[in-house]
């Protein structure tokens, strides 16, 4: 199934596969147990003269053990999947690592503004500098993204990256990534945010270091 | 109390038919207002996967949709599926026709307030449907409704519609209270002697566990959908950040109630499927204890798990974990009841006619959505798959097989309780097949979307160039999609058939044990011919000291061979 993930090209997305393809494995034993069980009774048990269906309450210890135990075993599981999972989430979703560049993005319908800090490296200062659906980055730098929003919620999703988080108004949420390959990817918005959230859409270039010095020198010729 | 509802043999058509206190006719009722929804929502899944398929081009029958459209589309189609047809249908049909019959008693505890439940249902209904028609439209924020999308007109165009939609809710969620208060008074007093808790079958249990979920978690959200009707017409601001509120408040009320409301559809669809597999395996259900423990543990974990729904929304990451861990475990009480329903099998002398096939259908499709909602549960996987398609196909596995897997087993199985004839079997097994094939055809391929990372609710995929190379899979699905709606005629055929033209059932066509079979077919008003007096448990099947392969709750002796 997960041959259809789109190419991953950040630094924590091979975490977050690599925990879907954990559950992938896990569930899937699962699935060919429980499936191969039933089968199985289906066709042993299926209904013939003369033989009568074994009387089991299943109520005893010894007897509900065939249920509890597997019971135990998918707890087991569970919190396997769940330890595992605690990491991954701290990485991405914990504490945000010392980012080398900050981006405020500020989702409207329906659109996602950009703003650079420019040259000082402040926001809120002269030189800051807007760009409607286009972000540009660094490879291989890790970017903070401070999310606003202007009226409703939406989402700023970075299939590529493995990234989502939603812009909320009236707050300002930090995210980050590292991204590893030089390339353009989509930034679809993912939460349904009116009638034109169907095309709500931007643009993540990653370039590499010369060329984003290249970038960086045309629009801020003052640098 | 039973003896209250004392058999009034001539009453008027209005009194029989339409204002009727006898809960057979009053499950009826829901059966017809959540069997009308189903065509209206059905419709509406036709119309949003042709735009999903083929965007922006004429849907055949209707027309030209594009993106506003569509967001309405959505947004009825969840609303009506989850809260006009599977409450109505799982818990007002099914609960209002067999908790008195399965308890022994003569009618509900309370049969006016059951009148009045589901006439503000009927209410209700007009509501929405009067939503549809008002200038711009129904609501088209989402079945969530999440503000500040749902809480200015101005963000949706949408005004009187979600306005409408509200109310209808609002309407809809007293009418469920008011059956609620039925559905536990019910069973808890009006037990038939010798009808022990640990007796009653396991419907009941979960149509009770249901009714106090239902209960104990719509309040928040009713508080919060009056908080959202203000906002929209009276310029407070809860969920407005310019006037100091929070959008975030709204997700917690909407899924403190959201979540434990999945576990209200599902727990009476596998009671259904708990109901049929002792009866056509020959045996006793397998750990009736242990499922009712689980019941029980499920429905209080139910009420922990809801900010699962909002792993990115933009709260703490450091609540993300404690809610991914009670949602990923909250798989062993299920896992219980599915093991238990595989251990039923096992030894078993197993029939396969279409009340089983469904409940076997149930089981094969739940077990996936169960599985799969692993993934969801998951904190860090959630991350990318949270509002793709990957969770589309994860509900519509847990919810359609409580639905409409369970719902058709139910109906093929109590027809003949209901309607006093059986339904046709070739038809039956003809349904269930196209069934359980289309539905797969629709949603195996809405997992590879998901995969692929494709939004939810986005009117045009076409619109992005990563997801262009998946269109031919959005295609596939919605082909599937009208073939499952057409496959769905055989099951109109045979109902309204086997309603006229059907062989005349006898009491107890399947040989089961349980209450209401031992009731004529159909069961006039009061019920019983004499209250049933009870002996056993519900699944006494093949017991070894009688000969034949079933024995009813109310037979007096055990009719030994050795005695």
């Amino acid at each position: 199934m997960f041959r259809w993930l789109p190419e991953m090209v950040s630094t924590y997305g091979g975490d977050i596969d690599s925990m879907m393809y954990l559950i992938y494995y896990i569930v899937g034993a699962w699935f060919l147990l429980t499936y191969g069980a039933t089968a199985l009774f289906l066709i042993l048990y299926r209904r013939r003269e003369g033989r009568r269906a074994t009387y089991i309450e299943g109520n005893s210890l010894r007897e509900a053990a065939w249920i509890l135990v597997p019971c135990l075993i998918v707890l087991v599981l569970d919190l396997w999947i769940d330890f595992r999972g605690g990491e991954v989430w701290a990485k991405v979703k914990g504490r945000v690592p010392q980012s080398d560049l900050g981006i405020q993005v500020t989702a409207k319908q329906f659109n996602w503004e950009m703003l650079y800090p420019g040259p000082d490296g402040k926001f809120g200062t002269g030189d800051d500098l807007q760009f409607e659906n286009e972000l540009h980055v660094p490879v291989n730098k890790v970017i903070r993204v401070t999310l606003k929003s202007k009226d409703v919620i939406h989402s700023f999703f970075l299939p590529h990256l493995r990234l989502k988080q939603d812009a909320v108004p009236g707050r300002a949420i930090e995210a980050w990534f590292q991204a590893t390959k030089p390339g353009r990817y989509e930034i679809p918005c993912a939460e349904l945010c009116g009638f034109g959230h169907s095309g709500m859409n931007g643009f993540l270039i990653v370039h590499p270091a010369d060329e984003y010095e290249r970038w960086v020198k045309e629009h801020w010729p003052s640098s | 109390m039973s003896e209250g509802v004392k058999v009034e043999e001539r009453m008027s058509f209005f009194r029989t038919y339409v204002f009727s206190i006898d809960h057979k006719m009053i499950a009826k009722q829901y059966l017809a207002i959540g069997l009308f929804w189903a065509i209206v929502g059905g419709l509406l899944a036709y119309l949003l996967r042709w735009q999903l398929a083929y965007p922006d081009t004429e849907a055949p029958g209707w027309g030209f949709i594009g993106p506003e459209f569509y967001n309405m589309l959505v947004t009825m189609h969840g609303t009506i599926m989850v809260f006009f047809v599977a409450m109505p249908i799982l818990l007002g049909a099914f609960g209002n026709f067999l908790i008195p019959l399965m308890v022994g008693a003569r009618d509900m505890a309370f049969p006016r307030l059951n009148m009045l439940s589901v006439w503000t249902l009927a209410l209700s209904s007009l509501v929405l449907l009067i939503s549809f028609f008002v200038p711009g439209g129904a609501a088209s924020a989402g079945w969530t409704g999440y503000p500040p999308l749902s809480a200015k007109p101005i963000y949706t165009g949408v005004n009187w519609g979600l306005n409408l939609w509200i109310l209808a809710l609002a309407l809809e969620f007293a009418s469920f209270l008011m059956g609620g208060v039925n559905f536990l008074t019910t069973p808890i007093n009006l037990r038939a002697l010798g009808l022990s808790m640990f007796r009653l079958p396991l419907l009941i249990w979960m149509q009770m566990t249901a009714a106090i979920l239902f209960m104990l978690s719509v309040g928040p959200l009713i508080a919060g959908a009056v908080m959202l009707l203000l906002d929209r017409v009276a310029g407070t601001s809860f969920y407005l950040p310019e006037g100091g509120g929070d959008p975030i408040l709204w997700q917690h009320l909407f899924w403190f109630f959201g979540h434990p409301e999945v576990y209200v559809i599902l727990m009476p669809g596998l009671g259904i499927v708990l109901e049929i597999f002792p009866v056509f395996s020959r045996k006793p259900i397998f750990g009736y204890r242990p499922i009712i423990y689980s019941t029980i543990a499920a429905a209080i974990l139910s009420f922990t798990v809801w900010a699962h729904h909002q792993f990115i929304s933009g709260m703490d990451p450091r609540l993300a974990m404690p809610f991914s861990i009670t949602t990923i475990i909250i798989s062993v009480p299920f896992a219980l009841m599915v093991f238990a329903m595989i251990a039923t099998l096992w030894g078993g002398s197993i029939s396969f006619p279409t009340p089983m096939l469904f409940a076997l259908g149930t089981l094969a499709i739940f077990l996936i959505g169960g599985l799969t909602g692993i993934f969801n549960g998951s904190a860090p996987v959630d991350i990318y798959i949270h509002d793709t398609y990957f969770v589309v196909a994860h509900f519509h596995y847990t919810l359609f097989s409580a639905l409409f897997f369970a719902g058709f087993a139910g109906l093929y199985f109590w027809f003949p309780k209901m309607f006093g004839r059986m339904m046709n079997e070739a038809l039956g097994k003809l349904h269930f097949w196209l069934t359980f094939l289309l539905f797969n055809a629709i949603f195996i391929p809405m997992f590879l979307l998901g995969a692929g990372g494709m939004m939810r609710r986005i009117a045009n995929p076409m619109q992005y160039e990563f997801l262009q190379p998946l269109q031919p899979l959005n295609a596939f699905a919605t082909i599937a999609t009208i073939f499952l709606l057409l496959a769905q005629l055989p099951f109109v055929v045979n109902f309204f058939w086997s309603l006229f033209a059907g062989k005349v059932a006898e009491r107890n066509p399947w040989h089961a044990n349980t209450l209401e079979w031992s009731a004529p077919s159909p069961p006039p008003h009061g019920n019983f011919d004499t209250v049933p007096v009870v002996y056993r448990g519900p699944y006494e099947y093949s017991h070894p000291s009688v000969s034949e392969e079933w024995l009813p709750q109310d037979r007096p002796t055990m009719p030994t061979a050795t005695a």
